[in-house]
């Protein structure tokens, strides 16, 4: 005990193992999110059987990427990251965080086999029916008591800025967990259960929730680990502290009106629509905001990013997080979302955010952590860091560009007249001139699949304790001669 | 204020909250005290119990994913798909089914527009019908008997959640769900189905009278989509928005 004051043994077990699973889940996620692309392009790979049908596979895909991927990586930098800001070992000892550990496993294979069977609300990213959705609040309430009861007992006079993060999404993701999913069972030994709202009031509540999932589970929580791994990896402080606070309390308040930018030009009233729009559009600035404190975090020690492959993977990520929110603000202006809503832009805007943004700097997370987990001096091999960025890159700019040219011609195409006044183009003929951008997006879902495999080999290899015999990354001559 | 708040976890996670409360509330809690949320208009009624078996498996099979049913006030869209959707025709739906996604047309008005025989092979091989089609086949379901003896079950769970079902409605629900999948052809009492659920489509959905699928259930559901309240009746004024 004694010991533990002057340099505090941290539970680095419970946090190995979410560095494992979000590595599993990944692979996952994204090989499922290739194969439901292929069936966009070819349909036969439906297999016609009721479990591997697109509308059953889909939600494995984004509840494996998101949920699992996403929330294994978060929840393990949260644990890890609480317990270095606030110098203690976790709260309730290692029993509740391996409680939270394979409770959350237990939610996903339980969700994911759900799927499968054809068991969902029919809600998109809140698929899970009530026992599984109960499941997770139990598991919730105890990762809460965990994080929250590492911090109430820190040694540090000051909460870190990623906590605060954390703490927003923690709070934020119940909350809307709990009055999202209100339902009530037909019966208490079968999966069916009715949601509680209806029509309208559920179209809102649904993208009240769905909307932050992105912005709090996506978004918050992501950036809790930017603010920490950036400025780790870089060995810079935060760029600004007062952007940050500014930052944090902007995203937390404003983010919550934008659900209804899902919903413009339908049967929900009107005014619900301009509220969404305009809360949408000043979210441009602290979204910016969260980019600039990043990104200006390297003031300094922008050569690192020619050496330090690592680095660029969080410094990119943080790249494609200012794209994502400024083109997300463009989409929910009510003229542009008319042509973008129900079309495939939407998906290569959803992607350039998860695959450019929560994947990437994900993977710099998980190249941080895990030789300093393992006890290893370095990872395996740099070179393959490098590999893996530039097919993650070119995966992401070949999906995000095929779905944007794409998206914007099916918009087009349904509402193009010929000069008789009639519809150019019937559905069937929009359906068919997607094919080849289909393709191309299933492609660059495969390149981004080879670049995750990459990662698993690598750590795999630096757990095991392996290095890569391999010539530095050097800095190129003339930048070289320009330093001296 | 910060400095506080940077110091003491549990004033942090109140002020969190209170901050990521108020858009929510505001936005929520109105739809349910304006008046005017919800179009007055003739025609809506609760689904029948074989309807609502249908929509289940509408949703069970994810059809949201890539259908929504939701059209928006615009010309193209009037002329492809009808009149813009009204929030009254969601009214008795839990969940939602407007969808968010077009990769294949919007359904809320497909009700009428194809031939049972249509959907049915549509289902069952979509590229037999439409030759570009993307859409996964569904032929397991012209053979998997409908699982739905607890139609009155249903119905009451609805009717907990703001459904209005009658207790007659419920007391009927298995013998109105068989009924409507055999029409005039059955011994069941159609115009006791008639009279609980006006404008029902009745027939021999799957084409297939020997057996009661969930094809039959899935078309039945298809075929009214968007086909209860008449527009000609309805005052343009009234559901102005």
């Amino acid at each position: 005990m004694n010991q533990a004051i002057a340099s505090p043994s941290y539970n680095e077990d419970v946090v190995k193992k979410f560095v494992i699973a979000a590595a599993f889940w990944g692979i996952v996620g994204f090989l499922v999110g290739v194969v439901i692309a292929f069936q966009l392009a070819y349909p036969v790979l439906n297999l016609d059987l009721e479990w591997t049908s697109f509308g059953r596979l889909r939600p494995v895909h984004t509840s494996a990427v998101i949920f699992a991927f996403g929330g294994n990586i978060l929840i393990g930098s949260s644990l890890y990251i609480v317990q270095r800001t606030s110098r203690v070992s976790l709260f309730g000892g290692p029993a509740l965080a391996n409680m939270v550990f394979w409770g959350y496993q237990i939610f996903i294979v339980m969700a994911a086999l759900g799927y499968v069977l054809g068991v969902t609300q029919g809600k998109e990213y809140a698929e899970p029916e009530w026992y599984v959705d109960l499941w997770l609040t139990v598991i919730w309430v105890m990762y809460l008591v965990v994080f929250a009861g590492t911090l109430i007992t820190r040694k540090e006079s000051h909460i870190y800025v990623a906590n605060w993060f954390f703490l927003a999404f923690i709070i934020t993701v119940a909350m809307l967990h709990l009055g999202n999913n209100v339902a009530l069972p037909v019966s208490w030994f079968g999966a069916k259960s009715y949601i509680a709202w209806a029509g309208v009031r559920d179209a809102m509540t649904q993208w009240w929730y769905g909307h932050n999932a992105v912005g709090f589970f996506l978004t918050a929580g992501f950036l809790g680990m930017m603010y920490y791994y950036i400025p780790k990896q870089a060995e810079r402080p935060v760029y600004s502290y007062r952007l940050s606070v500014i930052h944090f309390w902007a995203i937390t308040f404003l983010y919550i009106w934008a659900g209804p930018h899902h919903l413009h030009y339908t049967a929900l009233p009107d005014w619900a629509q301009t509220l969404g729009m305009t809360f949408s559009i000043m979210l441009w600035m602290p979204s910016w905001g969260g980019m600039i404190n990043g990104i200006m975090t390297l003031s300094g020690a922008w050569d690192k990013l020619r050496t330090d492959p690592v680095l660029r993977f969080l410094v990119t990520s943080v790249g494609f997080y200012g794209m994502s929110t400024f083109e997300g603000p463009l989409m929910s202006i009510k003229v542009v979302n008319s042509l973008s809503h129900y079309t495939d832009w939407t998906i290569g805007h959803v992607h350039s955010g998860a695959l450019g943004w929560n994947a990437l700097v994900s993977f710099g997370a998980l190249y941080f952590l895990v030789p300093k987990l393992w006890n290893r001096e370095r990872l395996y091999s740099l070179r393959l860091v490098n590999l893996h960025f530039w097919f993650a890159t070119l995966g992401i700019v070949l999906y995000i560009t095929a779905m944007w040219i794409s998206g914007i011609m099916q918009g087009l195409m349904w509402r193009t007249y010929d000069t008789l006044g009639f519809l150019q183009y019937s559905f069937i003929e929009t359906v068919e001139a997607m094919h080849p951008y289909y393709v191309i997006r299933a492609l660059g879902g495969v390149l981004f699949l080879i670049g995750a495999l990459i990662m698993v080999y690598n750590l795999w290899m630096t757990a095991k304790g392996k290095t890569r015999n391999e010539a530095p990354i050097a800095l190129a001559p003339s930048a070289s001669s320009a330093g001296n | 204020m910060q400095s506080l708040l940077e110091r003491n976890v549990i004033l942090l996670a109140i002020a969190i909250l209170v901050t990521v409360s108020i858009g929510g509330l505001v936005q929520i809690v109105p739809l349910y005290t304006i008046e005017n949320t919800i179009e007055k208009v003739d025609g809506m009624r609760p689904y029948t119990p074989l309807e609502q078996a249908g929509r289940n498996i509408y949703i069970r099979e994810g059809c949201y994913l890539c259908h929504s049913q939701m059209i928006r006030p615009f010309r193209d869209e009037a002329e492809r798909y009808g009149h813009y959707s009204l929030a009254a025709e969601s009214m008795y739906d839990h969940p939602f089914q407007w969808g968010s996604k077009r990769t294949g047309p919007d359904l809320a008005r497909v009700g009428g527009k194809y031939s049972n025989e249509w959907h049915t092979e549509h289902l069952i091989d979509p590229r037999a019908v439409v030759p570009e089609s993307i859409m996964p086949g569904y032929p397991f379901m012209a053979t998997t008997p409908l699982n739905f003896d607890d139609a009155g079950e249903h119905l009451k769970t609805l009717r907990a959640v703001g459904v209005p079902y009658s207790d007659d409605q419920i007391a009927n629900a298995l013998a109105d769900l068989k009924t409507q999948a055999t029409g005039e052809n059955g011994d069941g009492d159609v115009e006791g189905l008639q009279s609980r659920y006006p404008n029902v489509p009745l027939g021999d959905f799957d084409g297939n009278p020997d057996q009661l699928t969930e094809m039959d259930a899935l078309v039945a559901y298809l075929q009214m989509l968007g086909t209860l309240v008449d527009f000609s009746s309805v005052d343009a004024k009234s559901i102005e928005r």
